[in-house]
């Protein structure tokens, strides 16, 4: 090897270190533009509890409430309702919401903390579309052996009055609860006494 | 006069002799096969409808508000109130679909005649990495108008991200910017859509032609021209681009937008398939329509996504099959083990499983912008089905060939009883 195409071995470390130090800056350059892009202060504060006056509700009705931007149903479930989530729990993926999000007072049959009025984020579990309800009526449209409850238009995943989803549809997981407060008529969503607690 | 231009060109040919090197380089000395057929006007047809959607596209953007309280207001103000807005928007459009047509036909090409196969396999993947950027580009200007179709089909394709293992649900806020689709998911989707993914398409499409004039065109036949050279050097079966292909991409270009131009005018929505019928509706969070479906070209993977039953509690296996139908085409120069190229040599098992995959891409295409339940449902009185909806049964199974095509493709490839490839082309 002549002096020519001999490395200087000194010069090639140096080489090597700016590039490392440059790399790194590189990528330190880029923290400020992907923090950017988490959500800002003003949108972690819009996340305000909201309370409803629940008394017009009439059974049998539903109410939608917007709750950090998402759509809440609040329902006055009938005798047939309550009555309808025992019927068909062998073809539930989840019928005790083992693997769903609930609150522990929501944890049961009803999924509510009283079976007269169910909670839950109108929000599909599959990939967030809104399903919408589909009385017992609609036979015609849903089945034969269907009871009443909600239908997504996204995906087809199907939910009894609790939410409980149906088996053979995308949705994996029962319509989520969002902790709430029931007291004389009027309904608090985003906070019950255990997140007030902590 | 004429002594003028040219002695204007000589002084700036001293000064930049690289402009009249690279045309010769990309046209005028630029040998391509001379037995180009029809498949061949996409790729120049492809750049037009790029050129179209940045110029609609800028335009647009002189007028359009990314504001969630002002966009669908300003759409709307585009359409009726900005002089030939109306046609601008109708251009972007049916630009938009345009380019997915061009694209697949372009790419369906690729595959009759084996052009993503060595040596082409860096132009293909070239290519198929301006498809995906394409989808990403289609699905952000999706937002802009926000109608009702524009923000649940936001909500969706976000929430596939949501669905990943571990750091789905972090990923999906970092993409929204917000817990819910809202404005600042719009202004960002508007900055990705308007600036950082037309920079990327250019990019990628510099580098799928530098690709392509480094190694030479594939043609009908699959028949590498530069091995047969004449006396001069030059490919005995080439001809330059320009004139000869300059001309012919010309007619295509024009026939091209005599149809563009038929559908512009006449039915810009193309019946709910160009522009669906839900965005006429502003976005309304609190309430999904009716019937949602994406738009045309996204429907064959959606209808895949809506295929696969959840496993483990998790949607995952869904979206991850819908990723990896995308993704495998990235494989394809690879699992085409067959040593001819053109579907004019090939046997009749490549044949058949080349149909059945188009066939398959078809309708779940079409099922993809039903209803799970437009096809009725089976009678299943012992209740063993997960649903009873025959239309998820043949997604399902055509789900099932469309995969197959690919992971099988080293076997039937490999074995098929191909016919000799002639020394020149044909015809």
């Amino acid at each position: 090897m002549n002096e020519e195409t001999k490395v200087d071995k000194t010069r090639r470390n140096l080489v090597v270190a700016t590039s490392v130090a440059g790399g790194a800056a590189s990528v330190g350059a880029a923290i400020p533009f992907v923090i950017s892009m988490w959500p800002s202060e003003r949108a972690k504060a819009a996340g305000a509890p909201v309370e409803v006056d629940i008394s017009k509700i009439a059974p049998g009705e539903m109410a939608v409430i917007e709750w950090r931007g998402k759509p809440v149903w609040v329902i006055h479930r009938t005798k047939e309702m309550i009555e309808s989530l025992k019927v068909a729990t062998a073809r539930l993926t989840d019928p005790e919401s083992r693997a769903s999000k609930q609150p522990s007072y929501a944890k049961n049959e009803a999924r509510a903390q009283n079976p007269e009025w169910m909670v839950m984020e109108g929000v599909c579990t599959h990939l967030g579309c809104s399903p919408q309800l589909k009385t017992a009526e609609a036979k015609a449209e849903m089945g034969g052996d269907w009871a009443g409850g909600f239908y997504c238009p996204c995906h087809g995943s199907k939910f009894d009055y609790a939410g409980r989803v149906f088996r053979g549809a995308p949705a994996p997981l029962n319509l989520e609860v969002p902790p709430y407060m029931l007291a004389e008529g009027k309904l608090t969503i985003g906070e019950d006494k255990e997140t007030k607690g902590s | 006069m004429g002594t003028m231009v040219a002695r204007l060109w000589a002084w700036f040919d001293a000064r930049m002799p690289s402009v009249a090197e690279q045309w010769k380089i990309h046209a005028s000395e630029y040998y391509a096969p001379k037995n180009f057929n029809f498949w061949y006007f996409f790729g120049s047809l492809a750049m037009l409808v790029l050129v179209i959607q940045i110029v609609s596209g800028i335009f647009l953007t002189m007028n359009y508000k990314p504001d969630a309280g002002l966009a669908f207001g300003s759409v709307e103000y585009i359409m009726r109130d900005v002089p030939g807005g109306w046609l601008i928007r109708y251009i972007h459009s049916t630009g938009a679909s345009a380019f997915f047509i061009v694209v697949y036909l372009h790419m369906f090409r690729a595959m009759l005649y084996g052009s993503y196969k060595e040596p082409r396999e860096l132009i293909w993947i070239f290519g198929v990495l301006i498809y995906l950027t394409l989808m990403g580009e289609a699905f952000f200007g999706y937002l802009l108008p926000w109608g009702q179709m524009s923000y649940w089909g936001a909500q969706v394709i976000v929430n596939l991200f949501g669905t990943v293992p571990f750091i789905g649900p972090d990923l999906a806020l970092w993409i929204r910017g917000d817990y819910v689709v809202s404005d600042a998911t719009l202004n960002r989707f508007f900055a990705l859509h308007v600036i950082a993914l037309p920079l990327v398409l250019l990019g990628l499409v510099v580098a799928h032609i530098l690709a392509l004039h480094d190694v030479g065109s594939n043609n009908p036949d699959g028949v590498e021209i530069k091995k047969l050279k004449g006396p001069d050097g030059k490919p005995l079966d080439g001809i330059p681009f320009h004139p000869y292909y300059t001309v012919k991409d010309l007619l295509g270009a024009v026939v091209f937008l005599a149809i563009f131009c038929i559908v512009m005018f006449f039915v810009p929505e193309m019946g709910g398939y160009f522009l669906e019928y839900n965005n006429f509706i502003p976005a309304d969070p609190l309430k999904t329509p009716e019937h949602i479906a994406p738009v045309w070209y996204f429907t064959p993977y959606y209808s895949i996504l809506r295929a696969v039953p959840p496993l483990f509690n998790s949607q995952f296996p869904g979206v991850l099959a819908m990723g990896v139908a995308t993704l495998i085409l990235f494989f394809l120069p690879w699992l085409d083990r067959s040593p001819v190229k053109s579907i004019r040599y090939r046997g009749v098992r490549y044949k058949c499983w080349l149909a059945a995959f188009v066939v398959v891409f078809v309708i779940l295409g079409y099922l993809g912008t039903e209803n799970t339940n437009v096809w009725g449902q089976f009678r299943d009185p012992w209740d063993i089905l997960d649903t009873k909806d025959v239309a998820t049964w043949v997604a399902r199974l055509c789900t099932i060939v469309y995969f197959l095509f690919f992971f099988l493709m080293p076997w039937y490839t490999a074995r098929d009883k191909v016919k000799p490839v002639p020394e020149r082309v044909t015809a």
